[in-house]
Order: C-alpha cells, then sequence, then structure tokens
C-alpha cells in the first residue's frame, strides 16, 4: 500500500463539501455550536471560493419569495414547484425552504452580494421567483462569511471524501478521504454528518466530445458524491428518475433565464413557428400538469423535442425580435440609444456573470444579439434535485408541517441515523436553487447540532474497517504501479482500466440505453434491463481501476461514484411504469402518464445484503 | 485548449509553496512543471471554462481559448478583476471590440460577519427559527406564516 499518514478527526458536525449548501450549513452550525460547546467541521474536495456550481458566478438568485413585501405567501411557491414536477413533491420539504430563503437572501446583501434594485430601492426580479444580482464574486462572498463563521482551523480543502463511515449499528459517524496534494488519509469522526458535495454530472455523454467534454452546463467537478454517500451508507433516495436536461443556448450553454423572463423573447423553429402556441394542443396528454401557468419545465422542453424530431429545426432564441420591441417602446431617439445599450450590457453581463463560454462563442461567430437570433438546444441529463430535478436522499420534513410519515426527530435527516443531506444531496425539492440550497443548509445544520447535543456517545469507528478502506481507496496507485510497465504505453494495458475510459464506458451506456442524448432521451423497459446488465460488468471491473497520481485517484473514486448514480437512475426509471416528464426522460414501452403513478418512486441499497429494493411511497399534500 | 499559460508570463507563482491557479481551480487542473517553473493545464478537455484560474493569476499568464470543437478561433475574452468591480474585453472574431464593467461586491473583501448582525429571537435550539430570525426575514410576525 502506497505510504500515506492517517489523519484523524475528531468532531461533533462535519459538513461534507464546501458548495452553496454547506456554506449555509457552516454558518449556520457554527452559531448553534457555539452556544452548545461543540466543533464543526468542514471539507472540500475544492477552494471553497470557487467550488461547485456557483464556482464561475452566477446572474441570478432563483428563489426569493419576498413575502415581507406581500408580494407572494409560501403556499404559491409550493404550488409553482408541484406543478412544475407534474404532482411529485414533498410539499413539506418545499415550504419549510420558502419560509427560509427570504432571510439568506437577506444575509447575502449584508455580506455585500449587489443585488440590483430599481429606482424605489425594490429589488429587480428576472421573473416572479428570480431576483437580478452582479453575482461575478457570489460564491467568493458566501464562502467569506463560511470561513469566517468556521475558522480555517477546521476547513479542510483539496480533501476528496471517498467513502462515509458507519457503525456497524446503522447510524453514520463520519467519513474519509484523501488529499490531493499530501499523502494523507483523512478519517473524520463525528455525531452527525451533512452530506451537501452537489450533484452529478458526466454520467451521460455530453454533446460534445472533444476539447468541450468539459463544456457540460453542469460543472464537470461534480461527481454523484452526495448520491453515493447517502446510498452507501444504506439510506433510502428518492426521485432517482428525476433529472434534468435544461434548454440552453446551443453548444456553450449559455442561460436563458433572462432572455425568456426579463427581455420576455419567444423561441421559434426553422420555420418560424412558435412551437409554444403550435403544439398547444399536445399539453392536453399531460393533464393537469399540462395546463397550469407557467407550464412545467419539462414540458417546455418537450414541446420543443417535438420540433425537432420532427425536422424543423434549428430552434432560435428570437433575441433580435425582443431587443427590438423593447427598445421600440422608447420613442425618444437619444433615449432608445441608450435603452439599447443598457440591454447590451445586460444581456453580456448574464453569460459572463455565469457562462464565459457563451460570450466566447457569440464573439467567436461575431454576434450580435440585437441583429440576429441565436440557437438554442437541450442539453444532455444532469442530476441537480437543487433546480429542476427532483434526485436526492430521503429526508424527514421539519416537526410542525410535515406529515408523520415525512417526519423522523430531525429535520433533513436521511433514514440513516446520524447523516443529514441538503442541496442536491436531499431529493423531492426541487427549485431551491443557490439560495434554497444555502437555507436548506442552515435547515439541516440546526438539526444536525441538535442531534449532537441529544446523542452525546462518542463516534464508535472500528479501527481495522478504517484500515481495510484505506487500502481499497489506495488501491489503484499500486495497480498502476505495479502493472505500468508490462506495456511500451501505460495507457492501454490489460491489467488495468484507467478512470476516463471508464468514465466513457458508463456514459456510453446511459447514453444509448437510459435515454441519453443519442436516443432523443427515449429508453424502454428492454433496453434499460440491458443497461443494468453493462452496469454489472462496469462495477466488477472498477476493482481494477488504476492512477498514475493523486489527481487521477480522485478520477477513479469519481466515476465511482457517478456509476452509483447511474445505477440509482436506471433502477427507478425501469420501476416506474409511465412517462411522466417527457421532456426529461420518454419510456416508449410506457408512454403515458398514470394516475396510479402519483407516487415517489424511491430506493435503497442495503450494505448488509448488498441487494437494491424500490418501493413506492405515498404522496402527503400539506396545502 | 480552453484555459492556456503563456509561457514567457507565467513566473511560477515566484516558487510560493502554492501556485494561484493550482489553489483555485475547482477541477484540480493547473499544475506547475517543476522543471520549467511554469504552470499548464492538464487536462484541458475537463475544463469548464469558468475563469477562476485567469482571474487570480496576478501577472495575467492565463487566458482563454474557446473549445476548438466548436468555437471559431479568433475570439477573446479576458477579465480584470479589481476588489469592487470586474472589467471585461471581449474580442470578436471581426475585430469588434466591446468592454462591460460590473460590480463584483458592495463591501470591503473579509468583512463578511456571518450573522448579518440579526439577533436571533428566542434563540432556542428546539424551534423551528434559524440564525438571525425573525428580524432577517424582515416581516412583523414572529414567524413567515406556512398556510
Ligand atoms: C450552470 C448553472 C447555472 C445556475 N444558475 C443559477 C442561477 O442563476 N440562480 C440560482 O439561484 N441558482 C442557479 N443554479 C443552481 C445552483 O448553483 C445550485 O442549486 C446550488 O449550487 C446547489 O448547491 P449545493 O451545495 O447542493 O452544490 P454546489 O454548490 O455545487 O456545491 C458542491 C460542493 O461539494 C464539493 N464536493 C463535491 N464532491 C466532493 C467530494 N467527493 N469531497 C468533498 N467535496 C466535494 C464541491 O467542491 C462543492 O464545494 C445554477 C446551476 C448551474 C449548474
Ligand atoms: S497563477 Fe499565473 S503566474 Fe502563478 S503559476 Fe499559475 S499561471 Fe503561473
Ligand atoms: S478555467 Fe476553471 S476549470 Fe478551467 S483550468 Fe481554469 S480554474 Fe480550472
Amino acid at each position: 500500500m502506497p505510504n500515506f499518514e492517517t489523519v484523524e478527526v475528531t468532531t461533533d458536525v462535519l459538513i461534507c463539501g464546501g458548495g452553496m449548501a454547506a456554506c449555509g450549513a457552516a454558518v449556520e452550525a457554527s452559531y448553534w455550536a457555539k452556544k452548545n460547546g461543540l466543533k464543526v467541521t468542514l471539507v472540500d474536495k475544492a477552494a471553497m471560493d470557487r467550488s461547485g456550481a456557483v464556482a464561475m458566478g452566477l446572474s441570478a438568485i432563483n428563489q426569493y419569495v419576498g413575502v415581507k413585501d406581500g408580494e407572494n405567501s409560501i403556499h404559491d411557491y409550493v404550488n409553482y414547484v408541484r406543478n412544475d414536477l407534474m404532482g411529485i413533491t414533498r410539499e413539506d420539504l418545499v415550504a419549510n425552504i420558502a419560509r427560509h430563503v427570504d432571510s439568506t437572501v437577506q444575509l447575502f446583501e449584508k455580506w455585500g452580494l449587489p443585488i440590483w434594485k430599481d429606482a424605489d430601492g425594490a429589488y429587480v426580479h428576472e421573473g416572479r421567483w428570480q431576483l437580478m444580482i452582479n453575482g461575478e464574486s457570489y460564491k467568493v462572498i458566501v464562502a467569506e462569511a463560511a470561513k469566517n463563521a468556521l475558522g480555517m482551523d477546521n476547513i479542510y480543502e483539496r480533501v476528496f471524501l471517498t467513502e462515509p463511515l458507519l457503525d456497524g449499528k446503522g447510524n453514520c459517524v463520519g467519513a474519509v478521504g484523501f488529499s490531493v496534494r499530501d499523502d494523507k488519509f483523512y478519517v473524520f469522526k463525528a455525531k452527525a454528518v451533512i452530506v451537501a458535495m452537489g450533484g452529478a454530472v458526466h454520467v451521460f455523454k455530453p454533446r460534445s466530445s472533444g476539447e468541450g467534454l468539459g463544456r457540460s452546463w453542469y460543472p464537470p467537478f461534480n461527481s454523484g458524491a452526495s448520491a453515493y454517500f447517502t446510498l452507501k451508507a444504506g439510506a433510502e433516495m428518492t426521485c432517482q428518475e428525476v433529472r434534468f436536461i435544461p434548454v440552453r443556448f446551443k453548444d456553450a450553454y449559455g442561460p436563458v433565464g433572462a432572455w425568456f423572463l426579463l427581455f420576455k423573447s419567444r423561441a421559434t423553429n426553422g420555420l418560424g413557428e412558435n412551437y409554444m402556441e403550435t403544439r398547444r394542443d399536445e399539453l392536453q396528454n399531460w393533464k393537469p400538469y399540462g395546463l397550469v401557468k407557467p407550464v412545467p419545465a419539462n414540458l417546455r422542453n418537450w414541446l420543443m423535442m417535438l420540433d425537432v424530431m420532427d425536422g424543423k429545426g434549428p430552434i432560435f432564441m428570437r433575441t433580435e425580435e425582443a431587443i427590438g420591441k423593447i427598445a421600440d417602446e422608447v420613442t425618444d431617439e437619444k433615449e432608445r440609444k441608450k435603452k439599447l445599450k443598457e440591454l447590451e450590457s445586460e444581456a453580456w453581463e448574464d453569460f459572463l456573470d455565469m457562462t464565459i463560454s457563451q460570450a466566447i462563442l457569440w464573439a467567436a461567430t461575431n454576434t450580435a444579439p440585437e441583429e440576429k437570433p441565436s440557437e438554442i438546444a437541450a442539453c444532455e441529463p444532469y442530476f441537480i434535485g437543487s433546480h429542476s430535478g427532483a434526485s436526492g436522499a430521503w429526508v424527514s420534513g421539519p416537526e410542525d408541517i410535515a406529515h408523520k410519515d415525512h417526519f423522523w426527530g430531525y429535520a433533513q435527516m436521511t433514514t440513516v441515523k446520524g447523516m443529514f443531506a441538503a442541496g442536491d444531496g436531499s431529493g423531492a425539492s426541487s427549485h431551491k436553487f443557490s439560495s434554497g440550497s444555502h437555507a436548506e443548509g442552515r435547515i439541516a445544520a440546526k438539526a444536525a447540532v441538535k442531534f449532537a447535543v441529544e446523542n452525546t456517545h462518542e463516534p464508535k469507528v472500528d479501527a481495522a474497517k478504517v484500515e481495510e478502506l484505506k487500502k481499497t481507496i489506495l488501491a489503484p496507485l499500486d495497480r498502476f504501479e505495479e502493472h505500468k510497465n508490462y506495456t511500451s504505453d501505460p495507457d492501454t494495458n490489460p491489467n488495468y482500466i484507467r478512470p476516463k475510459m471508464f468514465m466513457f464506458r458508463l456514459q456510453k451506456i446511459m447514453d444509448e440505453y437510459a435515454g441519453g442524448v443519442s436516443t432523443q432521451f427515449t429508453t424502454s423497459k428492454p433496453l434499460l434491463e440491458k443497461g443494468l446488465e453493462l452496469i454489472d460488468f462496469l462495477r466488477e471491473d472498477s476493482l481494477q481501476l488504476a492512477a498514475e497520481d493523486k489527481h487521477e485517484l480522485m478520477r477513479c473514486w469519481e466515476n465511482v461514484h457517478r456509476m452509483w448514480q447511474a445505477e440509482a437512475h436506471v433502477r427507478t426509471i425501469l420501476f416506474r411504469e409511465e412517462t411522466r416528464w417527457p421532456g426529461y426522460y420518454f419510456r416508449s414501452d410506457t408512454p403515458k402518464m398514470k394516475d396510479d403513478w402519483e407516487v415517489f418512486a424511491n430506493c435503497k441499497w442495503d450494505p448488509a445484503s448488498n441487494k437494491w429494493e424500490m418501493m413506492k411511497r405515498e404522496i402527503h399534500y400539506v396545502f | 485548449m480552453p484555459s492556456f499559460v503563456i509561457a514567457d508570463k507565467c513566473d511560477g507563482c515566484k516558487a510560493l509553496d502554492k501556485t494561484a491557479c493550482q489553489y483555485i481551480c475547482p477541477n484540480d487542473l493547473m499544475v506547475l512543471n517543476k522543471d520549467l517553473m511554469k504552470a499548464y493545464n492538464q487536462a484541458p478537455e475537463m475544463c469548464w471554462e469558468c475563469y477562476s484560474c485567469v482571474k487570480m493569476c496576478q501577472p495575467q499568464a492565463i487566458e482563454v481559448r474557446g473549445y476548438a470543437d466548436f468555437v471559431p478561433l479568433g475570439a477573446m475574452v479576458t477579465p480584470m478583476r479589481s476588489t469592487d468591480a470586474i472589467m471585461w474585453t471581449v474580442k470578436f472574431r471581426n475585430g469588434t471590440l466591446k468592454r462591460f464593467k460590473f460590480p463584483i461586491r458592495t463591501t470591503p473583501e473579509g468583512s463578511a460577519v456571518p450573522d448579518g448582525g440579526y439577533s436571533t429571537l428566542p434563540d432556542d435550539l428546539g424551534d423551528q427559527l434559524l440564525m438571525g430570525e425573525p428580524e432577517s426575514h424582515g416581516c412583523k410576525t414572529d414567524m413567515v406564516p406556512v398556510k
């Protein structure tokens, strides 16, 4: 075994991840821990200033309810989310986030995030729930508050968390991982563990597979650790079938929200038709959700996809039309010029704040949005339960709102004692976005501190088990050393598989069998069953992953994490014998929505028996 | 390429124990070639073009060339980030230049106070109120009504 020093860290509350949810957890946990004499520790695989989905910045806060402004109620938000997810929603979780998210947004503003204000000092909305921001430093600012709360001594950056630690009695008591900088193996022992390591990308094959492989909409550095940790601990998972496929500007995946919501742009096909009008009748097939306003994201996708499948592309965002319309409302020539300049700046900032690649693509194709339209397209499938997908762990709701079946002692706790989840880590509470994830991290943290106060026993970890984990986790380094000289090129070697090819194999399976881009997101029972068979071989081969250095060792385990997310996904699509979100995936053998499937499709992997269990869970509406 | 390092401009962060680009890249892509004391992107096809490394590099040695498999050559997008604003220069393939400047924060760097100065009442681990609530809601009621 490579000579890695084992470093043990004992703490009370362990925060896994350093993104939006984790930073929320950090400020909140520190506050309550201080009062109760507890210690909080945070571990991130990257540098918190720029880790996770908000690394580049964002141009909008997508969840703000505005209760104090009398604009909306919590109930309004819950309705919006339930309808967008075709009824499959934990209203207790959504309501809980919604009632705390405004306070999180107030904190962001205090910390220094520039939120746009109108002449009267009111927030400028992009849409009903979205606020416009100058968000280049969004993550830097949110991380700063988290660091100030925790103190740098309690933060471990560049430690890749690999496995959850269990005590053999069903409690989660920490996590292990390794440093990608020094030869160190970390063992974190804790009374309560918060899983907030984001969602997953590169499970499916991306549309660009050359240099643009990394230009997925979702950041390539979130690789399914949240799903893996909760699954491997034996926690019940929910909505594992509810992937997200965003429609974005084609190829560089720049955001469309400002165009649709702020600039009121239309999208039309190659013949100039607006699919939202020409395909309106199709919405009848997805009643009652097909008839709500706004039309659910997946159904908007679906109408567009129908045009694409009919060969009616390309699909254009009519930027020139939208800008023209807004400018035409100003009659004074000088004012009109000023308005145009302002719109141009807003349009570019939208990209520069959160998808700089799109600005490069516009510049490289000499695109002036006021002159010509730009193509939009569906990206590939991602797992991001905090956005318009819903996959994640099945967690307890809050005591005062949750139905009795949905409450088990501590808000945000998974079905594994001591293990909490937030952000992309928790499921069935979609549309929390950056602000709601932060708020949910805070909710989880307060509950986790309460858990640590009420469950005072020291975390028990079997030393032999830890040693075994260390051996398994570092094994790819040994394997490479042992076999690399057998062939003249270490890349092609029959004794092992390197993580990049392993990832490509996973992506090919998912793309072709589980409804990826190449099958226009369509799959069926026989395809899924064949896919599972191939994932089985892949799992066996994961024991032959090889790594040249610590960076590649991280890549090995990232892809194992992805593989587990993939399997949970395939099993759940297979289990749900209907099509409910046609713009996310289409089951050709069960092409319609069915009333008896208006339930949660949950799954669980049992560590003791190594078996998967699939189950239906009833929906309890709070409102 | 996506992010690339201009050899002449990179000073290896003057042999400090960690280089800025390596410190910040969320995908662990930037590494220092110890022989040349120059940094490089070890897996350009895994780059998100997030510009974190570009913004951090003091001598401005890092630039981004759009993904070659779908971006025509000739464009360049360059940031200059100060403590309170960012200035972007966008160079089009046809030579057009555009400049945009946006604020990035309203407070001095490092000054974020975790609870924002809001008081927490009644300050009980057992209730539903989070740090700074209800004051930070700005609502008159004790708790944001759910129903
Ligand atoms: C392109 C894009 C645009 C978006 N636009 C908006 C928007 O305009 N407005 C909005 O409000 N929301 C937006 N969102 C949504 C928002 O970014 C997410 O909802 C939010 O970041 C989720 O928070 P999180 O903490 O769950 O994950 P993240 O913020 O992604 O954080 C994940 C963290 O886990 C760490 N991590 C991962 N694996 C490991 C591991 N194995 N060990 C240790 N650490 C690990 C990562 O380094 C990171 O710190 C957007 C998302 C994307 C991808
Ligand atoms: S930050 Fe800039 S100067 Fe420092 S090593 Fe990286 S490229 Fe070179
Ligand atoms: S642009 Fe972002 S992902 Fe690419 S090397 Fe720089 S920091 Fe890393």
